[in-house]
């Protein structure tokens, strides 16, 4: 019984953000996280000029891929259909559940076994299987532990980056039949490793996600650590993929550097134990590897996101989550606040094609526009610059906007302020004159200004402005 | 369309003369700074020109969702600049405006556009100015010894790009120790209109680089933004007060630091 | 029109953005420093035992008796081999294991093979320099399986194929022209690092590899 996300995460984000700012396990777990990626990113960035150059080769392949994406979907389509891989399509998430379900009623499986994919979470896929009356269980160690605690991933690459292993022992001897506490994470991932052995080798399907498919050989790829995905991937009969309509790239030699970029960014590893390269389901003669491979292409707001020039860089996204590793927001409050499946800056920037702008607004205003996410994007993508865009869309007057829930966040007050502040500071005369009343007016300037005093000293304008020191240094000159 | 930050700027020869951009926050609320920045460079033989019609680069607005009354502020500020002299902005925040986002507002006005292109080309950050056109090498042997901690803002890192120059201007200043902090690129979690949308995000983000700073065992922070310093300066002050403690962590910006430490008040 | 159609008439009726060439991959390697076949062995030792895997370096006809070594120290027993001239040559040593036939056990036998296998043995096509990788192309003499689960995974590699990189694999090897099934490149025993950042190794693959380093028979 997972959490559900949010279908209104902009309501509830300041509580959610606040529970977790408070509590200071979990701001020490975060911040020691944050802390340790990002050192481990810097030490496989060493050469500055190099990184800039591999960005910019990260960021060419990815907007190569999207510029010919319908061509490259057909052609990948082709290509995996010759192997024998069955490819399908889901407009929403709703399609995509009963495309699994049907798969899973047609082999009357009774158990999935998922590696890790966040687009499954997207879906809320865990929730439909259970419903069937099908076992879901979550394989990656991170996920896991997050399934067994009835939580939710709190970032896309390490989901239970918020649990201590105090925690995790507390729950591993809570849930599991016969385990003692331990705090030992030897001992503690040896005993996963063993209840989950014993479901990889039953289970009836085997569920991925991607990280990039290649059109020109009609190849599924996969990177990680543990090996479960390679599991999901091979001992079930059946091996179902789910992934975004956008992870495709035209070569396979894109590959090759796109692999370089993501460990690095994300872990701060030179490269993941297990690239996966998945083409076909097994073939006459092989002994093992599953009978069936499927293959589900999810648009679920990616398409609305495509139809905007600038929006659409938000797709050259490769997951890596290096903009939540160094984002100073995601650090104090956790990936759980966001009330979204992708949390941090590109879940700010994702989110609202998924969600709608009305549900998700406040999180593109939750940044301080501080760079860090979009110094790190291993393919540059512009993420301030499309924070600044959706706040436009979220306020935005008028209605032509293509974005689902545009202008619904609207506050006629907010922008009656920034109308007014606009008169004044356009008209050289109307800023004198008003910036002349608060220099003189100073004294009765009020000690509380807003949120701006509640942790501060209040603002007070100078006696005299810069302007009239200047006009009194030309007059003494 | 992609946006590198990483390419190298070209800068100009020392000029004779350059406008003076102080952006509204210098101009209401820290005037000594800006006065400070002139003086600095009129020693360095550039008369300085203050157009008196200018009022902000139009960023509140712009990073708030509101394009429509950016561009009207920044409208204005595109004509003030008539000479061919560099703009210099005692702001790194506010130079990245100008720099980045003014052709971006204007892109598509076949008038403005052009103009507001060619501001951008010459607007430059005062640390930036100072140590790639002044080429600035005053020396500070006649000061006290003392231990400062520098705060570079966002912008002027990662948008300006000029993350070294202030530290390059600091490292000039032989009796000045520049203290080590941790985390010394994250945010002090000013962000403008963000400090007032999501105060106690920003509350939770200053309170560790107030903490940060302080463990630095600096005497006094740097900056060469003022949004930053008004920031974490009026939190260190606003937890003194509360505290009923003195000062812990006083701070100017870093044209007053320069300008003193280099004999200026000397001979003010 | 069905959700395929419908997801791609949207993406072709978006505006088309700044034009996008093919990167260009070929010019940022060429751009690379080449190393040398000893430098790439060197660089791919050391990377490969930085990711924790153990190298052995041998020659062709003497790896049997370095693995019947290893594998006494480990008090490694039951070994699961391939149909490959390789398995056979080791079988026919004496020695105190026991061989289990991958092709002979079958699917049903899957249970065993999870809980009841020390180790297996697998020829690598070839490897990688600069991130220490295996490379494994699995085929019916050697399926996917025998690289994932047992506990210890020994990998023969001939010290003559180690590319630089991926994409020297990939392009000297005409990877393109033909994908198997599986294709999987190893860089060391399955890791994580889920709890608290802490790296445990054997989370559900191998927690060692063995790599068996050869090169031709001196005469």
């Amino acid at each position: 019984m997972s959490q559900p996300i949010h279908f209104h995460p902009s309501s509830g984000f300041d509580q959610r953000s606040r529970e977790a700012m408070n509590d200071l396990h979990l701001r020490r777990s975060f911040r020691g996280a944050m802390d340790f990626l990002q050192a481990k990113r810097r030490a496989q960035f060493t050469d500055a000029n190099e990184l800039s150059r591999l960005r910019d080769l990260g960021e060419a392949i990815r907007r190569h891929a999207l510029a010919n994406l319908p061509q490259l979907l057909e052609e990948l389509e082709s290509r995996l259909s010759r192997n024998g891989v069955q490819v399908h399509w889901a407009q929403t998430p709703e399609e995509a559940r009963a495309i699994v379900l049907e798969i899973a009623k047609r082999k009357e499986a009774k158990s999935v076994v998922k590696g890790k994919s966040m687009v499954s979470e997207e879906i809320g896929l865990n929730h439909a299987l259970e419903a069937a009356g099908i076992d879901a269980l979550e394989t990656d160690m991170g996920e896991y532990i997050v399934q067994l605690a009835g939580e939710a991933p709190s970032h896309i690459i390490m989901p239970a980056i918020h649990k201590t292993k105090q925690q995790i022992a507390e729950l591993f001897a809570a849930k599991l039949p016969g385990v003692a506490y331990t705090e030992n994470v030897d001992e503690l991932i040896r005993i996963g490793r063993e209840v989950l052995r014993k479901k990889f080798a039953t289970a009836d399907i085997g569920l991925s996600g991607v990280n990039f498919m290649v059109a020109e050989t009609g190849t599924l790829f996969l990177v990680e650590n543990e090996g479960n995905g390679r599991m999901c991937t091979t001992v079930p009969k059946v091996h179902i993929a789910i992934t975004g309509i956008e992870k495709v790239v035209a070569k396979l030699d894109h590959v090759a550097i796109l692999n370089t970029l993501l460990p690095r960014s994300a872990t701060g590893q030179p490269v993941e134990t297990y690239q996966n390269f998945i083409s076909s389901p097994r073939k006459p003669g092989e002994l093992d590897g599953p009978d069936e491979v499927h293959l589900i292409l999810l648009d679920n707001g990616r398409t609305q996101a495509y139809g905007d020039v600038q929006l659409r860089a938000t797709l050259q996204c490769i997951r890596c989550g290096a903009c939540m590793n160094h984002c100073p927001v995601y650090a104090r409050i956790g990936g759980h606040a966001y009330g979204t499946t992708y949390p941090g800056p590109i879940g700010a920037i994702i989110s609202p094609h998924l969600l709608g702008l009305g549900a998700t607004h406040r999180l593109a205003t939750a940044s301080t526009l501080c760079g860090a996410c979009a110094e790190v994007c291993p393919v540059r993508i512009p993420i301030t610059d499309l924070l600044v865009r959706l706040r436009n869309e979220a306020q935005a007057a008028d209605a032509d906007s293509s974005l689902r829930g545009a202008g619904e966040s609207r506050k006629p007050l907010v922008s009656i302020l920034f109308r007014a502040w606009a008169l004044v500071y356009r008209y050289p005369t109307l800023y004198r004159l008003s910036t002349w009343l608060m220099s003189r007016g100073r004294a009765f300037m009020p000690g509380y200004q807003g949120a701006w005093t509640g942790i501060r000293t209040p603002l007070i304008p100078a006696k005299k402005r810069l302007r009239d020191l200047m006009a009194e240094r030309q007059r003494t000159n | 369309m992609p946006n590198h930050t990483d390419a190298p700027r070209r800068y100009p020869a020392k000029p004779a003369a350059a406008y003076l951009f102080s952006t509204c926050l210098v101009d209401q609320f820290s005037p000594e700074a800006g006065l400070d920045a002139v003086r600095l460079l009129e020693r360095e033989g550039i008369a300085v020109h203050f157009p008196p019609d200018q009022t902000c680069c139009g960023q509140p607005a712009y990073s708030s969702g509101y394009p429509e009354e950016a561009k009207a502020v920044a409208r204005l500020q595109l004509d003030l600049f008539p000479e061919p002299w560099p703009v210099v902005v005692p702001s790194g925040s506010c130079a990245a405006m100008m720099l980045h986002n003014y052709p971006k507002l204007f892109a598509d006005d076949p008038v403005l556009g052009p103009k507001a292109v060619a501001l951008a080309e010459r607007v430059f950050e005062f640390t930036e100015f100072l140590v790639h056109v002044v080429g600035f090498s005053r020396h500070d042997e006649a000061a006290e010894p003392c231990t400062i901690a520098l705060h570079t803002s966002c912008h002027a890192r990662r948008e300006m790009g000029v993350h070294a120059t202030s530290a390059a201007l600091l490292a000039g200043l032989h009796k000045v120790t520049v203290a080590q902090q941790a985390r010394a690129e994250e945010c002090c979690g000013f962000g403008g209109t963000f400090s007032l949308r999501h105060p106690e995000i920003s509350e939770a983000i200053v309170t560790d680089k107030v903490a940060s700073l302080k463990e630095s065992g600096a005497e006094a922070v740097v900056s060469a933004d003022c949004g930053c310093l008004f920031n974490i300066l009026g939190h260190a002050e606003f937890l003194d007060k509360e505290a009923g403690r003195k000062p812990t962590l006083p701070g100017e910006h870093i044209a007053s630091f320069l300008w003193r430490r280099t004999g200026g008040g000397d001979q003010a | 029109m069905n959700a395929r159609d419908s997801i791609l008439a949207r993406l072709r009726a978006a505006p088309a953005g700044d034009p996008a060439p093919l990167p260009d991959v070929a010019g940022w390697y060429a751009a690379m420093p080449r190393l040398d076949a000893a430098e790439r062995l060197a660089r791919f030792k050391a990377a490969i035992e930085a990711s924790h895997a153990e190298v052995h370096e041998t020659y062709r006809s003497l790896w049997p008796d370095l693995l019947l070594s290893i594998a006494e120290q480990k008090g490694l027993r039951r070994f699961l081999v391939g149909g490959t001239p390789e398995a056979a040559l080791l079988r026919s040593r004496r020695g105190a294991l026991d061989f289990i036939d991958y092709e002979h056990a079958g699917i049903d036998w899957r249970d065993e093979m999870f809980a009841n296998v020390d180790a297996s043995l697998t020829n690598a096509r070839c490897a990688l320099a600069d991130t220490g990788s295996l490379v494994l192309w699995p085929d019916s003499r050697e399926p996917r399986m025998m690289s994932l689960v047992p506990p210890v995974h020994f990998v023969l590699l001939d010290a003559s194929a180690i590319h630089q990189h991926l994409y020297e694999a990939m392009n000297k090897e005409g990877w393109a022209d033909g994908m198997p099934t599986n294709a999987v490149v190893i860089s060391g025993p399955s890791k994580t690092a889920d709890i608290q950042q802490t790296l445990a190794y054997g989370a559900h693959g191998p927690k060692e590899v063995v790599v068996l380093l050869c090169r031709e028979n001196q005469e």
